[in-house]
Parts: structure tokens; sequence; C-alpha cells
């Protein structure tokens, strides 16, 4: 009997342990270790965030789904990795701290035979000043990455509308907490779906609404933005994200690394160099994004972390990771198996995998500080690849250790992402986009690097249809309801 | 007289002097109904089929 250990209960794991269990049957054993309760259908966070959705509609208990699933389920967080096993033993096992199941603070050794690292993001608002400790939210800004992060946003949006219900003014600012964040996409969200709000209120007219992003321009959104044909034209997504802006009156600040966070007030660095200040009274910024810090040891004890893990704390996978000019980045330098070169039972999935280089052009200011989008990696491309990774891991424990390996490249992957503007069945919109490839591939399409007839955007009510279904859809697929492996990730 | 919408937002913020601003017909068919549903069978397949290209 085999034993495959997820680590990591979100988009990427749930949906690789769930197929895996289904693939490998009793005969072998499916654990996933991750330290929530509940799942989480995270795009759904916004509309908490707004007070349009409670957090029980955008989460459930993943106990008893595991439990259906004949999966083995620890409610841990894991710590490190020993993929050599031991002194003792050459077995390779995973530490693991409870964070739940009345074992809290227990720590846990764990073998496997085959490992999938789909551990997410670190949200690490403790890269800049003020924005908070470590992983933890600090008390200036609200953030919507969590569901409870997101009940927290909302109780405090409706503290600032109750004040422009009394006649005082608000500041609202919303965008990127640093100069390498990724996820521009949810804060675009926030803020579109905070004006619609505010609208529908009757308290427009009280708030002047700010983005502040690190991308060069608007709707980079980390993708180096994406062009799309329209009306015949091929056209840019900086022409409608500056269209929406302007249609919606809400002013931005991009280029733009957020340097301090203070009560009421940030600071920041734009690519020029120049510095500058802006105040607020009600503030979401999106904090970087890091591994979750894992660390790995070698048979003898002696720490490997740096061999199996970059820098950044993501899992180094089948990528190319030679530094190169930006010019010379191709779309073949990104991971198409996600296997680890070192250890080939360890996988990553998701966002827990190291890119190779980012996908926005690279920028810095005068002053040498980073300023550009770090790659996103959202929830389709991170279903696929789990989906992906488990196929391989199944195939080789169920045909045998030459089978081969099953790619899901992010260059020869498409995603279809739908961004909110505004919750309503009949006065909601969002902007309904497909890009393909994901990662722009200048030698197969060079003029855009993307197929123009896969490549389209367009908002409207019917957007935000889609959003909403899809937000049913994926809760009842993440439960295993019946039929539940034909919806596609 | 009433002033447009866009007319307002051009006012609004200088940086939005240069962008493309949308007008009546195309603010209107964003929430018209009958439109807005012949779009949704559109984006879905449009989506399906990106999405069978990915899997
Ligand atoms: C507010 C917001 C809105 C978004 N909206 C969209 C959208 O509209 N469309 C879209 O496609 N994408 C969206 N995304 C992105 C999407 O949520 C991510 O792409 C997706 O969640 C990534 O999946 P993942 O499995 O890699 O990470 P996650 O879903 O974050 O899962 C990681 C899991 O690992 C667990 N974990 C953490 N540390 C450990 C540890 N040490 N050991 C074990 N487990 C651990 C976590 O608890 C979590 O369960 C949004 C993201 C945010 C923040």
């Amino acid at each position: 009997m085999a034993r495959l250990i997820v680590l990591g209960g979100g988009v990427a794991g749930h949906t690789a342990a769930t197929f895996a269990a289904d693939w490998l049957g009793r005969d072998h054993e499916v654990v996933v270790v991750t330290p929530n309760a509940k799942w989480n259908w995270i795009p759904s966070n916004i509309w908490v965030g707004v007070g349009q959705m409670s957090k029980e509609e955008v989460t459930f208990d993943l106990a008893p789904v595991y439990a259906k699933a004949k999966i083995t389920y620890k409610q841990a967080k894991a710590v490190s990795l020993n993929p050599e096993g031991n002194t003792q033993s050459s077995t390779p096992y995973v530490s693991i701290e409870y964070t739940g199941q009345g074992k809290d603070g227990q720590i846990e050794e764990v073998t496997y035979d085959y490992l999938i690292n789909a551990t997410g993001p670190k949200l690490n608002f403790g890269a800049t000043p003020g924005l908070g400790e470590g992983s933890t939210l600090g008390e200036h800004t609200v953030s919507v990455c969590t569901a409870d992060h997101a009940v927290h946003a909302a109780h405090e949006l409706q503290k600032c509308m109750e004040k422009m219900k009394a006649g005082e003014r608000q500041k609202i600012l919303v965008g990127t907490g640093h100069g390498m964040c990724t996820c521009q996409g949810a804060a675009f969200e926030y803020i579109f779906n905070i004006e619609h709000e505010l609208r529908k209120a009757g308290l427009r007219d009280m708030a002047d609404i700010k983005w502040i992003s690190n991308e060069e321009f608007l709707g980079d959104f980390g993708m180096g933005g994406l062009h799309m044909s329209v009306g015949g034209y091929v056209v840019s997504s900086r022409i409608f994200t500056e269209s929406l802006f302007a249609e919606r009156g809400v002013d931005y600040i991009i280029g733009a690394h957020t340097s301090k966070v203070e009560k009421g007030k940030i600071e920041y660095e734009l690519l020029d160099g120049s510095k500058g200040e802006e105040a607020f009274d009600f503030s979401m910024l999106i904090p970087p994004f890091a591994g979750v810090g894992l660390k790995a040891y070698d048979k003898g004890g002696d720490d490997i972390t740096d061999a199996v893990f970059a820098p950044n704390g993501f899992m180094k996978v089948d990528a190319d990771y030679t530094v190169k000019a930006y010019e010379q980045w191709k779309a073949s330098d990104w991971p198409s198996t996600y296997q680890n070169p070192i250890y080939p039972n360890l996988f990553a999935a998701g966002i827990a995998f190291a890119p190779p280089h980012i996908i926005s052009k690279p920028a810095k200011s005068p002053n040498g500080t980073v300023i550009n989008p770090t790659p996103p990696r959202t929830g389709m491309p991170s279903g696929i690849i789990g989906k992906a990774v488990a196929k391989s891991i199944c195939d080789l424990i169920l045909k045998g250790k030459d089978a081969p390996l099953h790619q899901a490249s992010m260059a020869h992957m498409g995603a279809a992402c739908v961004a909110s503007a505004g919750k309503g069945w009949l006065d909601g919109t969002a902007a309904a986009m497909t890009v393909y490839p994901v990662v722009p591939d200048y030698e197969k399409y060079p003029g855009t690097g993307r197929d123009t007839d896969y490549t389209f955007g367009e908002i409207g009510l019917a957007g935000h249809w889609i959003k909403h279904i899809l937000h049913f859809m994926f809760i009842y697929k993440a439960k295993l309801k019946p039929f539940w492996k034909v919806i596609p990730e | 007289m009433a002033v447009k919408p866009e007319e307002f937002n051009f006012a609004k913020n200088d940086k939005f002097r240069t962008a493309m601003i949308p007008g009546k017909m195309a603010r209107y068919l964003r929430t018209c109904k009958l439109w807005q549903f012949i779009r949704f069978i559109i984006l879905n397949i449009k989506m399906l089929i990106v999405v069978s290209k990915s899997h």
C-alpha cells in the first residue's frame, strides 16, 4: 500500500487529494495535512468583504467531506520535510504540528511514498512595516485574503459607511501593500465592489476612492496585461481597465511600492524614484506572498531547505531557474510536471511551486526598489496543476515508476477569470476574461505572446451571473456532491 | 441641461483625459437582461473552449 500526503487543503491540494483518492481506491492511502477545519471558496471572500455574503456561505467543514472520500485528514500544519528519512530509516517523512482535532500543538512524523506540497501562500504582511507582523494582519488596514479577514473588512467598511451617512467624507484606498505583490485582481474586485455598494447606498458622493498598485500600467494584473480582439482591433487590457476607472470615478496611483503603513496613512515610492504619502480612512492592501516556510533536512539532519525551496520559500520544481534577462525569458522556462528535481516523489501544485521568473516586465526604481507584480497563479491553473500532479502520482503508484508524468504548463494552459465589479442578479457586473496561454509565448505568438482567438474580455451582467454560478458550482464540486468530477477545474 | 456621465468623468480627474469612456449604448447593453442573456451563452461557450484546451 502506498501513501500519498497532500500538504494544504486549498484549491490545488483539495483537487489533488480528492481526485487521487478516487483514482487510487481503497488499496492506497491519501492523507491531507491542512491547518484549517474549513474549506474556503476564496474568490467569494470579496462579497463577504462588502457584507454581501456571510462566512458560512463561502466555507464548509472539511472533516465530513474527507470522511466520505476515505481521505485521512490531519488538521495540522506541515513544519518540515525529511525527504531522505533519518539515520534510523530511509523512509521519507513530514513533520506536522496539529492545529485542531483536540491535539493542538502535538508534533507527529508522517511517512510518505509521495508528497504534494500545495500549501499556497504565506500572507506576508510583515514585509511592509505597519501592514502586519509575519502572516498576521496589522491594525491599520483590512484584508480579504481569508474568510475571517473578509468578515472583519465588512465590519470596518460598515463603520466607514455609517460615518458617510453622518455626513463625514471618507477616503478609501485599495490595492497592493508592497512593490512585489501579486493578486491585483482580488484588490481590483474589492475596490469596484465597494464602489458599487456605495452607489447602491446613495453614498458614492461621500467617498474618494483610490487605487494603489505595483503594476506599471492599469490592467497588468501580474500577467504583463493581455491583448484581446475587440471591434476588429487588438486592444490592450490597459485601455479597458483605464476606461472602467474613469467611468466609475476611481483615481489611481500605479508603479508604487507601499513602503510603510501607519494609522490613516501610507508611504510609497514610485517607479521614477519619487516618494509620496496617501491618507485614508479605510484601506484594504493585499500583502505580498511568500512560501509558508517549510524546512527540509537530509538523512543526517543537515538543513537542505535552500536546495528544495527557492529563496522566496516556494518549492523548486522542473522549471528553468537560470537567472536571465527579460528578453531571454521563454515559455519553456515554466514547469510542466511540477516534480522536484532532487526528490522525484516530491511535487508542488498551485501557488506553492516556485515560478522561474515573473511574467510582467521587471521594473526597478532608480533607488533600486523592485516594483513589479509577481506572477499570479489563479484558481483554474491551481486546480488543473493539482489534478495533473495527482494523475502523475496515481500512475506512478498504479502503473509503475516508469509511467510518464502528466503535464500542465502555464505556458500551454489558458485561464478563465471572472472579476466582479459589483454584486447583484439584476445590476451586478463582472469582467469575464480568458487568456491563452497564461504565460505569454513569444516564440509561438510573436506579437502579443498570446492567441488572440482565445484571449478576450468583456464587462457586463452576464459576467456577474457566471461568477455567481461558479461560486455555487465550485463549492458543490469541493463537497464531492454527485457528478463532482465532471465539473472542470 | 443634464451633464452626460462621460463629461463628468473627464472633468473629474486629469488622468482620465485620454481614457476610453463607454457611451450610453454600451452602458445600457451591459445590464440589458436580454442582451446579457445572449452574452451569457456566448461567454460560456468561449470559456468552455479555453477550459477544454487547457485540460
Ligand atoms: C481575495 C482573493 C480573491 C481571489 N479571486 C480569485 C478569482 O476570482 N479567480 C481565481 O481564479 N482566483 C482567485 N484568487 C486566487 C485563488 O484563490 C488562488 O489561486 C488559489 O486559492 C490558489 O490555490 P492554492 O491551493 O495554491 O492555495 P490556497 O487555496 O491558498 O490553499 C493553500 C492551503 O494550504 C494550507 N496551508 C498553509 N500552510 C500550510 C502548512 N504549513 N501545512 C499544510 N497546509 C498549509 C492553507 O491553510 C490552505 O488550505 C483569489 C485570491 C484572493 C486572495
